[in-house]
């Protein structure tokens, strides 16, 4: 049997690794996404007052820190039985929403944007975000740089670091944010709104227009069926930082919707002795396994689960992307694995759209932004959609907040299975028997896991802008007898 | 089987712990030979750094000797000696280290036979313990 | 001139030195200009025998982040180290061991037990671990094998440089670009922030420092302008380096220690713990034992950044 390694990938807590096996024949067989490691905050954070949670496990990851920041933060509310002033609320999600600017801009300019500009098989040297600046033009390249870093300020205003925020405490926040901040949150906003709009126009012009890419987010290879999770409103419109969680099938029909304290009712894990991460399923579905079907628990989280299981988006601009990208792709639910890509930008003009109201709104200025807990702590869950999916953080504390137990279900570990499935389906899709394996075939297969944005598809990937890969062809006694690398 | 002679480190203070020691010695007061003495000027003068140093430098156990409450030279220096070991205690708890490890006494200068009891006692519980070894890779 | 080769490598943590390289925005281009980067795995093509082919001393300089964790990171540590004439510790993970370090107060089996088997959402009946080698009906799947204790990079290869910070701050990264490119880079063995401690940058008013009582964070609304340990919040500026601009205490939250101690200090912890009992005004055992009860987790909070290099490193168990 031959193994073929793609090793590193890339970070998720350190490292990742693509193992795909061929059959005698020289078929794909198999394909596993392997994390191989493991940090162990759920045990380490045992001991620690629950309020130091939203500073001790962001450092879970560097690149979405402010989702572990206000997952942790949300959690200390419940353990403490306290509703923060609508106003740290208020600030809470304008702050998040500068978050989720800054880590989509980054993973789709930067990582996945060049796939389709310049293109999935363009030369290697090219498909990075130089050659995507060659071919949109250089000062798209300085309005990439300057959202990201105006995204980064203003996390950074609040938070004190824009990388390991601070300003989340149980009831609130921590610092007031004065008026002239608040002007230049809202001058901000502002151009992210006109950037919003620009990339959704770049992706008209550049992946709808052309009539390949269009197939090939369409087509096959790319194209698999599962249940869909995310966080909604009241009116089950997407939002990021509060509200309800909601499970659609195939069909789109809603199976569940829950509060985030229910979760242990909708969610099961299950371990597997060749990857340190867990594989999340639907409990009351079950583990089948990584198949599809119905009756298979495996579900999707992230940009494209999240506007499959909302009813619209919030914002008008951005409704208006959401109405178009169902007309576009033949209703809902949409099952192309490509589409988070697109997802993707209409979130980033939902998420400024957001920003600019709550940056408008000059209750952000509002020095009472704390309320004190009195309640007895004990138990609390917090959630929110982080970029990359579902964020559950789950504390247990004894009556004077020490932490008892810990347990985190993070949002790319909602993914592992169905990236083993997208990974597995693309190589079958495109390593055929006896065909030499070339490198934008291999591309393609790096493609199908790129769209989930697996927290190792960070912001880092910028300067040469590509993966590194290496793929080796052992034949049934081990040796090399094909070696491919760019 | 050799027996374990454990190895006590003892910060004695220079105004009354250290007199005391003194005492017990000219008074031929016999006590357990496990201990190593180092004078300082005041209790308030153990950083708890010194402490910890000594459990990592080989130390099996730690005695601060210091004055009474109200008789020490430097007027507060005890009290927070009292603070310092009551926390580190407690800190070094965490870290898997057995309280009795670090022992916290006032000794006056004219009480040589109880420092001769706090020896004894300290080395009888330590050897109890066992030797300190310090844990670090896997 | 001739460019530096500079490499970059991550090994245990968690991509946020690397995004605070980027966050150096349009000045990163500087580096660009004064070094070719021949290692960044995240950004390039990498693999070890790349390394290994290469010349021993042949890079100029590595900022290595991430802490120590499994064997293989300690391989790559060594190889590099081989490979560069300048190993940089960068960040408070490679300098100190971060906070994955804390995962120094346990251990991996525990670790293993509380993630894998008794987690609520679990169902692993059959106690499946990860395992280094896995038969599956394909073939044969490795991970590397997890260690009980968190190193700092200095435990495990000679480092010229200390960058702290989790992470680094972007003035600081400039900081050592620039001593790179005019090759000013101070005596070996420098950590490259302030030498003195937070509280001697830090803009608060500071009276006269005595409390009688110890508030959580979220217990208190702080007065902005005060110095929070003056106020009762455990703040560990006495026991950091300065360097980071206080960041933290900008934000109106105390700080918690990631640039690790200050030139001269041997033990973070045992600093502050110093400092605490110090300024802590009781003098009668029931008061004493009051303090004690309210400092909640003195190993957790004084080591937060830096178990791995404290002088006891990690949990006797
Ligand atoms: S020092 Fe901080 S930012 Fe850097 S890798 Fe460690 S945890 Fe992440
Ligand atoms: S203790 Fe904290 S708040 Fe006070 S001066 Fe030092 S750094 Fe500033
Ligand atoms: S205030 Fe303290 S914890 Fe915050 S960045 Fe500075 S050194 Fe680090
Ligand atoms: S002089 Fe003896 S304790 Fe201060």
């Amino acid at each position: 049997m031959k193994k073929i390694t793609i090793d590193p990938i890339t970070r998720l807590e350190g490292h990742g690794k693509i193992e795909i096996f061929l059959d005698e024949e020289g078929n794909v067989a198999n394909a596993y996404l392997q994390i191989p490691e493991l940090r162990g905050f759920e045990k380490f954070c045992e001991g620690r007052p629950v309020e130091e949670l939203p500073r001790i496990t962001p450092r879970i990851c560097g690149v979405c820190p402010a989702a572990h920041h206000m997952a942790s933060t949300k959690a200390t509310d419940a353990v403490y039985h306290v509703d923060p002033p609508l106003a740290a609320k208020k600030l809470r999600e304008l702050f998040y929403c500068a978050h989720m600017i800054h880590s989509h801009i980054a993973h789709f300019y930067v990582l996945a944007g060049p796939d389709f500009i310049p293109g999935y098989d363009a030369p290697p040297e090219e498909r990075n975000i130089l050659g995507l600046i060659k071919k949109v033009g250089l000062e798209i390249g300085g309005e990439v740089i300057k959202h990201r870093a105006y995204a980064q300020d203003i996390q950074a205003t609040i938070g004190g670091k824009a990388t390991h925020p601070v300003c989340g405490l149980p009831g609130g926040m921590s610092r007031v944010i004065t008026e002239e901040e608040r002007k230049d949150f809202e001058e901000k906003a502002k151009s992210f709104v006109e950037f919003g709009k620009f990339g959704l126009k770049l992706f008209d012009e550049q992946v709808l227009a052309n009539k390949k890419y269009l197939d090939l987010i369409t087509g096959d290879v790319y194209f698999m069926k599962s249940y869909y999770m995310g966080m909604v409103d009241g009116n089950n419109k997407v939002n990021f930082y509060d509200g309800d969680i909601r499970v659609v099938d195939e069909d789109g029909k809603e199976v569940a919707k829950f509060k985030p304290a229910q979760y242990l009712d909708y969610i099961s894990e299950r371990t597997e002795p060749w990857s340190y991460l867990k594989f999340p399923y639907l409990k009351k579905v079950g583990w089948r396994g990584m198949v599809e079907g119905k009756d298979s628990g495996v579900y999707r989280v992230n940009s494209l689960a999240r506007l499959n299981v909302a009813d619209g988006m919030a914002t008008p601009l951005a409704q208006e992307a959401y109405e178009k990208f169902f007309a576009t792709l033949g209703g809902k639910p949409v099952h192309a694995t490509l589409a988070f890509h697109w997802a993707r930008l209409i979130e980033i003009l939902y998420a400024a759209e957001r920003l600019l109201e709550l940056a408008k709104d000059k209750e952000v200025t509002d020095t009472n932004i704390r309320t004190i807990p009195t309640a007895i702590p004990d138990e609390g869950v917090g959630v929110v959609e982080a970029p990359r999916g579902t964020l559950y953080h789950h504390y247990q504390t004894d009556e004077r907040g020490i932490i008892q137990k810990v347990n985190l279900i993070v949002a790319t570990g909602n993914n592992h299975a169905a990236m083993c499935m997208s990974v597995k389906k693309a190589a079958q899709a495109v390593i055929k028997k006896g065909e030499e394996i070339s490198e934008p075939l291999l591309n393609m297969v790096e493609m199908a896991f790129r769209a989930y944005d697996p927290c190792m598809a960070c912001a880092t990937h910028s300067l040469p802008g590509q993966m590194p890969l290496e793929i080796n062809i052992y034949d049934s006694d081990g040796n090399i007898c094909q070696s491919l690398r760019r | 089987m050799e027996e374990f002679e454990p190895k006590i480190i003892a910060f004695l203070c220079n105004w009354c712990s250290y007199a005391g020691a003194d005492l017990a010695g000219t008074s031929r007061i016999q006590y357990a030979p496990n201990v190593r003495v180092i004078r300082v000027m005041c209790s308030g003068r153990v950083d708890p750094t010194f402490v910890i140093k000594a459990l990592r430098a080989g130390a099996d156990g730690v005695l601060i000797g210091g004055c009474h409450f109200g008789d020490c030279h430097y007027m507060e220096g005890n009290y927070k000696t009292a603070r310092r070991v009551a926390l580190l205690k407690k800190m070094l708890g965490q870290l898997g280290i057995e309280e009795e490890r670090v022992w916290l006494e006032w000794i006056s200068a004219a009480e040589g036979s109880h420092f001769a009891q706090v020896i004894n006692d300290i080395t009888a519980k330590v050897k109890e313990l066992g030797p300190f070894a310090r844990q670090n890779n896997s | 001139m001739v460019k530096l080769k500079l490499a970059l490598y991550w090994a245990a943590t968690c991509g946020g030195c690397d995004v605070a390289v980027l966050d150096t925005n349009e000045k990163i281009l500087d580096i660009v200009n004064i070094a070719d980067i021949v290692f960044w795995p995240i950004a390039m093509d990498f693999k070890r025998h790349h390394v290994e082919a290469m010349e021993d001393k042949s890079i100029d300089v590595c900022l290595f982040n991430g802490a120590v964790r499994n064997s293989e990171l300690e391989d790559i540590a060594k190889l590099l180290r081989a490979k560069s004439k300048t190993m940089v510790a960068f960040g408070s993970c490679a300098c100190f061991g971060g906070i994955p370090s804390l995962a120094n107060l346990t251990n991996r089996r525990e670790i293993f037990e509380r993630a894998y088997v008794e987690a609520p959402s679990n169902v692993n009946p059959e106690r499946v671990f990860p395992k280094t080698k896995t038969k599956v009906s394909e073939g044969e799947l490795e991970l590397p094998e997890f260690y009980d204790t968190v190193l700092a990079l200095g435990q495990v290869v000679p480092v010229e440089y200390f960058v702290p910070g989790c992470p680094p701050p972007v003035d600081l990264i400039l900081k050592v670009v620039d001593a790179l490119a005019t090759n000013q880079l101070p005596p070996p063995g420098a950590t490259i922030a302030a030498e003195k401690t937070l509280c001697d940058e830090c803009p608060r008013k500071k009276e006269e420092k005595r409390i009688t009582k110890i508030y959580r964070p979220h217990e208190i609304i702080p007065d902005p302008e005060r110095c929070l340990l003056e106020q009762g919040i455990i703040c560990m500026g006495p026991a950091t380096r300065g360097g980071c601009g206080a960041r933290c205490i900008e934000a109106n939250m105390p700080c918690r220690g990631c640039f690790g101690p200050p030139t001269g200090v041997y033990d973070q912890g045992a600093k502050m713990l110093s400092a605490l009992a110090s300024i802590y005004d009781v003098k009668d055992e029931k008061e004493i034992a009051r303090m004690v009860e309210e400092v909640l987790d003195p190993a957790g909070t004084f080591y937060r950044f830096g178990m791995s290099t404290s002088l006891l490193q990690r949990k006797r168990m």
